[in-house]
């Protein structure tokens, strides 16, 4: 018997689809903002939706802590849309507001030339080393919405291009994040998540 | 590159979809969590279910239509028609839509559209916007005095019956400001028409917002999807009898739309 992947709830937004999508494909997942069951957890999703400054959230429910912890014990840790933004030092949407800083750089706006939100469907550029993309063919479409973006650095695993290439997904051992929402991205994004679910 | 969406809209009355069906594969061509999925499988970006029940106590009869809707849906999904609060927003969020559309509720208290931004963030916020062009009248609240307000589209509410003598163009750009994520323009003077998108509409409203704009009302062939993107800027393209009616298979359609060098999610 293991225990259920957890996914984090921190107060911002909606956390059903992602819930919905595990349910699915057959993963048991819960829903919490308890820090013991964070720690007991297998795998931690981390989905981000709404404003950079809600992941202020994480720090004082302590479960920041428990999710660096996780990550140094080798949990398998995903951070959706904000966040994946969170693991970056951190973000011009809030500069007061502090990353994890698991990868480098930090997240900026879309420029006022194009429209913003970067809402809808855009084309990947998959590394093929990547374990998430496992099986997802190297050009796949997937759905975005966001205003901010992350830049491409050495643990871009698949980039995106809206004014300019930007990581839609990056990847260091266990730890990963995507910019899109594989739960709203059909097929792909069903195949992206089990293969984080069975890592 | 960013792909236009082409977005299947389902008008549900008590819980079955109407406006006339003709899949012939489908089980039960009225259920919603059926035709969905099929439009889901056949290439639809994204499905908006938008609640058109006359019998609006019927809140429970929605949430369950839009729970079973969602189980099995995997591309985005909105929910509009009758939402009138942030309680009630919540309530179609925790059954499992990822956005929602409101009309009359925001035109009545546009601070509804900051309250649920805050709580759901901007992109869970479209604005559906029913517009129709004609000439000012006494008491409309036009943008301004000048020649652009003489004869302008306005918004309407209640299904395009109560005219609200907001210049729709002004009012998309406050839906911004408050924080929409989205807008839903249907033309009022085309919809139902098959003669085609408003483009005029679309593109004024699309070139003055930062927020995508999703065309509705009008389509009729594939020419008219062409001439939305390409003349009226769209961002995406919202239809419902064309496709139910099986004129136009979805995928038929965006690849004829991808040859005409509109940019379109293929394979879907």
């Amino acid at each position: 018997m293991t225990n259920p992947i957890a996914i984090l709830d921190y107060g911002a937004g909606n956390l059903v689809s992602v819930k919905k999508a595990l349910d699915w494909l057959g993963f048991e997942s819960v829903i919490t903002s308890d820090p013991a069951e964070v720690r007991r957890s297998r795998k931690i999703i981390l989905p981000g939706v709404g404003h950079f400054a809600a992941t202020t959230a994480l720090t004082r429910s302590g479960l920041q802590s428990e999710i660096t912890a996780a990550i140094s014990r080798g949990t398998p840790f995903l951070g959706i849309c904000v966040g994946m933004q969170w693991m970056f030092n951190g973000s011009d949407e809030s500069p007061e507001t502090r990353g994890l800083g698991l990868f480098a750089g930090s997240c900026s706006r879309f420029p006022a030339h194009v429209k913003s939100p970067h809402v809808g469907w855009n084309r990947l550029e998959i590394s093929s080393s990547s374990r998430l993309f496992r099986g997802v063919p190297s050009t796949s479409f997937v759905y975005f919405t966001h205003s901010y973006y992350a830049p491409i650095n050495g643990s871009t695993s698949a980039a995106c291009d809206y004014a300019g290439p930007f990581s839609a997904a990056v990847e260091r051992d266990h730890v990963f994040g995507v910019q899109f929402h594989p739960e709203k991205s059909g097929a792909v994004g069903l195949r992206l998540l089990r293969n984080f679910c069975q890592l | 590159m960013l792909t236009k969406r082409i977005i299947a809209c389902l008008d549900v009355d008590a819980g079955r979809v109407v406006k006339g069906i003709q899949f012939t594969n489908l089980r039960d061509a009225g259920d919603p969590v059926e035709l969905a999925r099929t439009h889901a499988e056949n290439g639809a970006d994204e499905i908006v279910l938008l609640d058109i029940s006359a019998a609006k106590q019927q809140r429970s009869t929605l949430l369950d239509t839009v729970a079973r809707t969602a189980k099995e849906l995997f591309i985005p999904f909105t929910v509009g028609g009758g939402i009138r609060s942030l309680p009630e927003a919540a309530s179609v969020f925790s059954a499992g839509a990822d956005k929602i559309s409101i009309n009359s509720a925001a035109l009545a208290d546009p601070s509804l559209i900051t309250r649920i931004a805050d709580r759901f963030g901007s992109q869970a916020v479209v604005i559906a916007i029913d517009a129709k062009r004609r000439a000012r009248a006494a008491d409309d609240r036009p943008c301004c005095e000048g020649p652009c307000c003489d004869r302008a589209w306005f918004a309407f509410t209640h299904g395009g019956r109560t005219p609200t003598g907001r210049n729709a163009i002004e009012w998309a750009l406050e839906a911004e400001s408050r924080g929409a994520g989205e807008i839903l323009l249907t033309s009022m003077d085309r919809d139902g028409t098959a003669a085609g998108f408003d483009c005029d509409l679309t593109r004024a409203v699309a070139d003055s917002v930062r927020i995508p704009v999703i065309a509705s009302g009008g389509a009729g062939d594939a020419r008219h999807f062409v001439e939305v993107f390409r003349t009226g800027h769209a961002d995406a393209a919202l239809a419902a009898s064309i496709f139910h009616y099986g004129l136009h298979s979805l995928v038929d359609l965006k690849r004829q739309l991808s040859a005409e060098g509109i940019p379109m999610r293929l394979p879907c």
